[in-house]
């Protein structure tokens, strides 16, 4: 009986590591294949001699957009723009999350149906109306939206509020009701048990959706490249597209160089919070 | 310190009536007990008292001042969960003095009063853990330490108890009173439990379908239910009850329960039950203890019956026996020593001083 079981144990970990193993590749394969190409000069990836393997490193790439003000500048603007979107978001979905799990409210269930409803539209059909709302706006205000960068201060959040405000919906409600009353009995009020109860105790679910705005509004490409269209106005991802390849010419060793750069702080980012993310992801699975 | 007062409150959920209208007087200092089954409407009262919900109906006062209106932090009252609901992100000190660092009470003011707290409880070596570092019956101490602490008006106790095993239960039930007996302070504790609501309270108040069925101290409920709701709620086992007829002859009542077995009436009930001589639907109502093995001295209303023995469950410190008298099942407390085997006649002696009659109807305890 017990060797069985652990002959089907065994078996078990085996087959964990044949798929771990398979999807490690699969998905390691592209940055490590961006990674050296980055080291290569642009002879030697157009003499395409043996693609897994650099003969002469060089660091050419780096330092040519580490010192590129176009490519400098995208990152300024990703960064600020990221910074911005995940302060927006959270200033909104935080207390919106709160009143719509917690306070019991006329409309208060359809708004949380709503509020998810709207996350699943996408943004490929939003891009559209969002032109239209711009040329209104610009015709009623003056105010010109179009290819400005800091627009995406105000469309990513569009994409990001109803997401984080869902997911931390889940979170606060799996705060027992009991906790919040406690705190309303010993003497706080609404506003103090949000800060002092409910974030400490849903902080890996506060994380996750950190994470998420950050990483929607630093990766996303659709509505950069459709709402800013010179070079200064650029963030990371439309930039290196769009600087990186003149004509028909691709500058792959910096398209490369660039994408790895840009893939650099999310995954730090990702690195320090992991535990916190993991810890958000399954939290409510199990009795604490 | 403080009395609360309830008057003519009434709770309804979307047009369904939660609590009824109940009355309720608890003095300052007293210890009162809400009991009752599921959905009795004991926690709706509780979290009206505590203002965490509102009442549809009446007025609720403490300390001589409607609250009807008061949030909960303005009532100056503290509240023991079933679940504890102590904060999981702060220590022990911290849960205890959050309600003081909320009303900006001095630290030196603070420290004093959770050390004070800590040491009535015997919790000050757990000041600096979190709460998943505590085991179920210090979790509830420092619930009830963070109640301490706040010297508030009232303690309102919701099922405090439930969550802990029965060894546990036990002892806790003491150690809260205990700290009644150390801090006086007015106490409203709901439970469904009839033996914590006997032992813990000054006052208990058995509530059944959202109203009071009786308030009285535990000696009273036991001895003089007024209704057979609560004569068959309170005592464990519960009280026998099988229907009768109340008989006159010669000036004298008897209880007929069979063909076979009736009971004179004590003369001392004879008065107070003669009106009822003759009534269809009438129970006689009779506690376990009060029906035992037979007995060589016996006094006037100790009245030996024979009935076949169906099942007995050894106590140890005493034998139960259950029979069948009227399509009722009965149970009589022996000693073990009578050696009352199952599936045999057996004579049990009824003591009749202690008899209960119920009007089935009216479901009063006459």
């Amino acid at each position: 009986m017990s060797a069985s079981l652990r002959r089907e144990r065994r078996s078990a970990l085996i087959w964990s590591y044949v798929f771990l193993v398979v999807f490690a590749v699969i998905f390691l394969t592209p940055p490590l294949y961006m990674f050296i190409t980055s080291l290569k000069t642009s002879a030697e990836i157009s003499a395409a001699k043996l693609p897994w393997w650099v003969f002469h490193p060089t660091l050419d790439n780096y330092s040519a957009l580490l010192t590129s003000e176009t490519y400098l500048t995208f990152f300024r603007n990703s960064a600020v723009v990221s910074l911005v979107v995940v302060a927006i978001t959270m200033a909104i979905s935080i207390p919106a999350a709160f009143s719509l799990s917690r306070m019991r409210f006329w409309g208060s269930a359809a708004l949380a149906t709503g509020v998810f409803l709207t996350y699943l539209i996408p943004e490929t059909l939003l891009f559209i109306p969002l032109f239209k709302i711009f040329a209104f706006v610009q015709d009623w205000t003056g105010i010109e939206l179009m290819n400005h960068w800091w627009i995406l201060m105000l469309v990513f959040p569009t994409l990001t509020v109803p997401f984080c405000t869902w997911i931390m919906i889940g979170y606060f409600a799996s705060i027992p009701k009991e906790l919040d009353e406690a705190a309303l009995i010993d003497g706080a009020g609404y506003l103090q048990v949000l800060v002092r109860i409910f974030l400490p105790v849903a902080l890996p679910g506060v994380i996750a959706a950190t994470i998420f705005a950050f990483t929607v509004s630093w990766a996303d490409f659709l509505y950069p490249m459709a709402f800013a269209t010179s070079a200064d106005q650029m963030v990371l991802p439309a930039g290196i597209v769009s600087t990186l390849i003149k004509g028909d010419v691709f500058n792959w060793g910096q398209i490369m160089t660039a994408a790895l750069l840009g893939a650099a702080p999310p995954l730090v980012i990702y690195a320090f919070l992991m535990d916190y993310y993991i810890a958000g992801l399954t939290a409510g699975a199990t009795k604490g | 310190m403080a009395q609360v007062t309830l008057r003519n409150v009434v709770k309804e959920y979307d047009e369904l009536p939660a609590v009824r209208g109940i009355d309720l007087d608890i003095a300052d200092k007293e210890f009162v007990v809400l009991v009752g089954p599921s959905g009795c409407g004991k926690t709706t009262t509780l979290r009206m008292i505590a203002g965490l919900e509102d009442i549809t109906d009446g007025e609720i006062l403490i300390g001589g001042d409607i609250v009807n209106d008061v949030p909960p932090k303005d009532r100056d009252i503290a509240m023991v969960f079933q679940n504890y609901a102590l904060y999981p992100h702060m220590t022990v000190h911290e849960n205890m003095s959050f309600g003081l660092r909320l009303k900006k009470v001095p630290n030196e003011e603070i420290k004093r009063r959770v050390a004070a707290a800590a040491g009535i409880l015997g919790i000050r070596e757990l000041l600096d853990r979190k709460p998943k570092q505590l085991s179920g019956g210090q979790r509830q101490r420092v619930a009830m330490g963070r109640a301490i602490v706040r010297n508030p008006k009232v303690f309102l106790f919701d099922e405090p108890l439930s969550n802990l095993d029965a060894k546990l239960r036990v002892h806790m039930r003491t150690e809260i009173k205990k700290v009644h007996q150390k801090v006086r302070t007015t106490t409203v504790y709901v439970t469904h439990d009839q033996v914590e609501a006997m032992t813990l309270a000054d006052r208990v108040v058995v509530m059944n379908g959202g109203l009071i069925e009786q308030v009285g101290t535990p000696h009273e409920l036991y001895h003089s239910p007024a209704t057979i709701f609560v004569a068959g709620f309170i005592g464990s086992p519960a009280m026998n009850l099988v229907h009768c007829g109340l008989e006159e002859a010669a000036g004298a009542l008897r209880v007929r329960l069979t063909d076979e077995i009736s009971f004179p009436v004590p003369a001392a009930r004879t008065v107070r039950y003669r009106a009822h001589a003759g009534k269809a639907k009438l129970l006689f109502g009779l506690r376990p203890e009060h029906v035992t093995e037979n007995r060589a001295h016996q006094t006037a209303n100790q009245i030996p019956f024979e009935v076949s023995v169906e099942v007995t469950e050894p106590m140890g410190m005493e034998t139960l026996v259950f029979f069948n008298l009227n399509g009722a099942e009965l149970c009589a407390r022996t000693n073990p020593s009578a050696n009352v085997q199952p599936s045999a006649r057996t004579t049990l002696l009824a003591d009749l001083s202690n008899m209960h009659l119920i009007d089935q109807e009216s479901g009063r305890v006459l």
